[in-house]
């Protein structure tokens, strides 16, 4: 008995000692995201594409001496499925890093799941600063943009330039309340009001009777804090129902996607603020066009910042020879980011990856000269600006 | 002057729109209402079906230069004839069995139809603009009335009108009628009873297609508008009774306005708010507020 014992206990050390380098030499990389709703275009299939670039570009420019595998999968949009899947994969097939989790409900319910599994979050697609605020983690990273930095850029640039009275339109869920909430803020701080907002539910088809409230308000601007197919569908029927142009519609969260989707015609002159735009350079235009080989559209910057994570994650694996979970999350934070898609990028104690946003503006039909030639940038919002400071941050991790 | 906490311009406002919003449910429920009171069938490809109409009219602008109005005729006849189709090839197999296989063949297809479209088009859709003629609007002082939305109300009343009066009021109608509840019968009468099943699935499918010729200006044309909508048309049509033709026009303007209500006085709950209406009217009618007693 005793020896039966000695023996079961070597082995568990003997296990345990192996741990020390990568789990059975393969690095799995889960991909959670979007694949038929409202947002697959924004993220969805063109992440799993970001994806497999970034891993084939791993492969053959490290060289690696552990293999790289690739799941994913449609998380419709629900939390509870989205939790399921997470833990399936970190319970039984053994995956790393469960990435993209575009919807901040979705992202919500994973983070908490990759915590308790001891697995890392890279969270690409979606919005809510409460990721790195209330519920904040020492797994998760935030990477390519939150609701403070894209409402910070566009709300203040519209308030400034004379846009003071807003009424808001809001996805009735985390993520809509989170933007109207940011906006907010920023709006009031810099001259402005709020007069209202009216809450539609997730996700919407028509808003008619919203926007007919919208414009009663009597205010000069309507801040749709709503994303994809619902902003398309409101930017549209606003136009439809001549709330525009007396009134200025503002997309607080708008994608390239969108703006293709909707025409120059219907978006010219609305003010977004955006994490990356594929003609920005050479360096962003040349890693655009290997993407609209495979996806036949160019990249938003959810897609773009999926890959720069992604090779970020595997970069910092390589680095170390491990994947055990917060040596990797202690070298990710220790580097900083500089590829085509973010410049003078680094990841804070809150799991926020900060790095510049570029303020946008869409341009005439006329000014446009090639296919998803969309933008003007009006300005370059360097790191240090664009996102919450950590001075006033929620989150537990920062030493306050 | 305020009604209900709401001043009475903003509330006039909002019923004309649940107005307009109900009279495309009424089209809607109506093919799913004829499909079902007639032939027995439950239709889930409804939605689907309905949004092949509005691809139809966009695929038939971008390829073919068809215009609006042509498209309003046209489009509603070929997709008529896909139904007609799809009965005889697969559904005629299942009258004879279980409602249930129904609802599952045509929810696949309706699966099968969202899913290619959305492979070639993805979700965000695209754009189909308003014929030139319908484009702008009237004040109507209490709120700005696009004219194609107004449309959108005459043209939906009168096919709906139109239908009903075909099945309620002509021989054609009632011969239709009398094949469905005694089908042994009329076919000893001599008179053709499957020709008549697939022209009626047939019609009921071109009134689909109708529904999203009309849908298309109106919202963007992407491969999930039928599954947004669909489970609420089925909401309408059982509120309405199963059978009857009149009772999913009349439930479909009533539905349409009392959503429009909720997005006044409670916005985040006017998605839910005709599911609540349909347990109601379940629990105490379950035949529906129209329908016929079993």
């Amino acid at each position: 008995m005793k020896l039966k014992t000695i023996a079961l206990a070597a082995t568990l050390v003997a296990t345990g000692a192996a741990q020390a380098q990568l789990s059975d030499n393969i690095v799995r990389v889960g991909v959670l995201t979007d694949l038929s709703g409202a947002y697959s275009d924004i993220a969805g299939k063109g992440t799993v594409v970001a994806t497999q670039m970034a891993i084939a570009d791993f492969i053959a420019k490290e060289k690696p001496a552990f293999k790289v595998e690739m799941v994913s999968a449609d998380h419709q949009n629900k939390g509870d499925v989205a939790a399921n899947k997470a833990r399936e994969w970190f319970e039984r097939e053994k995956v790393d890093v469960v990435s993209e989790l575009v919807t901040t409900s979705v992202a919500l319910a994973v983070q908490k799941i990759a915590k308790e599994k001891n697995k890392i979050a890279l969270i690409s697609g979606a919005a809510s600063t409460r990721i790195t605020n209330e519920d904040c983690n020492d797994v998760t990273v935030h990477w390519t943009y939150d609701t403070y930095s894209v409402a910070n850029g566009t709300a203040k640039a519209v308030t400034k330039a004379g846009g003071k009275k807003w009424f808001f339109l809001t996805a009735d869920y985390a993520f809509g309340h989170s933007l109207e909430k940011d906006a907010s803020e920023v709006i009031k701080a810099n001259g402005g009001e709020v007069l209202g907002a009216v809450r539609h539910p997730f996700p919407g088809s028509d808003f008619s009777s919203f926007l007919l409230k919208a414009q009663s308000s009597g205010a000069q601007i309507i801040g749709l804090a709503n994303a994809g197919a619902d902003t398309i569908n409101s930017i549209k029927q606003a136009a439809e129902f001549g709330v525009t142009p007396k009134q200025q519609l503002a997309g607080l969260l708008m994608f390239v996607s969108d703006v293709h989707s909707l025409g120059l015609k219907t978006t010219q002159g609305m003010y977004l603020t955006e994490g990356f735009y594929w003609n920005l350079n050479e360096e962003t235009r040349a890693w655009s066009k290997r993407f609209f080989e495979q996806q036949k559209r160019m990249p938003t910057m959810v897609q773009a910042g999926q890959y720069s994570s992604v090779m970020h994650y595997l970069k910092a694996v390589k680095a170390i020879g491990s994947d055990d979970t917060q040596k990797v999350m202690a070298q990710m934070k220790k580097t900083p980011v500089n590829d085509f898609f973010a410049k003078n990028g680094s990841i804070r104690a809150d799991g926020r990856m900060v790095h510049d946003m570029y303020l946008l503006q869409v341009k005439k039909p006329a000014e446009s000269t090639t296919p998803w030639d969309y933008y003007n940038v009006v300005a370059t919002i360097p790191a240090a600006d664009a996102f919450q400071p950590l001075s006033g941050s929620k989150c537990a991790l920062v030493k306050q | 002057m305020e009604l209900l906490g709401i001043p009475a311009k903003a509330l006039f406002g909002q019923l004309l729109l649940g107005l307009i919003n109900g009279s495309f449910y009424a089209v809607l429920s109506l093919g799913l209402a004829v499909i079902f009171g007639l032939l027995n069938i439950i239709n889930f490809s409804h939605g689907a079906l309905y949004m092949v109409g509005a691809f139809g009219a966009l695929l038939g602008l971008n390829y073919l230069g068809m215009n609006y109005w042509v498209a309003l005729v046209l489009v509603p006849l070929a997709v008529g004839l896909l139904g007609i189709l799809i009965e005889r090839t697969m559904l005629k197999h299942l009258y004879k069995l279980d409602h249930l296989y129904g609802l599952l063949l045509t929810f696949g297809l309706a699966l099968i139809a969202e899913g290619v479209f959305r492979y070639y088009f993805g979700v965000s859709g695209e754009s189909y603009p308003a014929p030139e003629a319908l484009q702008g609007g009237v004040d109507l002082g209490f709120m700005y009335l696009p004219l194609y939305r107004g449309w959108v109300v005459v043209a939906s009343l009168l096919v709906c009108g139109a239908t009903w009066y075909l099945i309620e009021r002509t021989s054609l109608g009632a011969t239709l009628r009398a094949a469905t509840e005694r089908p042994e019968l009329v076919q000893a009468l001599g008179i053709n009873v499957p020709l008549m099943v697939t022209l009626t699935y047939g019609g009921g499918v071109a009134l689909a297609a109708f529904a999203g010729v009309l849908a298309a200006p109106v919202l963007q044309v992407n491969p999930v508008m039928g599954s947004n909508l669909i489970i609420v048309v089925f909401a309408v049509v059982v509120i309405g009774g199963m059978g009857s033709i009149a009772g999913s026009i009349v439930t479909g303007l009533g539905l349409g306005v009392v959503e429009g209500l909720t997005k006044v006085v409670y916005p985040e709950a006017s998605a839910v708010v005709i599911f609540v209406i349909m347990i109601v009217v379940l629990l105490f009618r379950p035949a529906g507020l129209f329908g016929k007693q079993a």
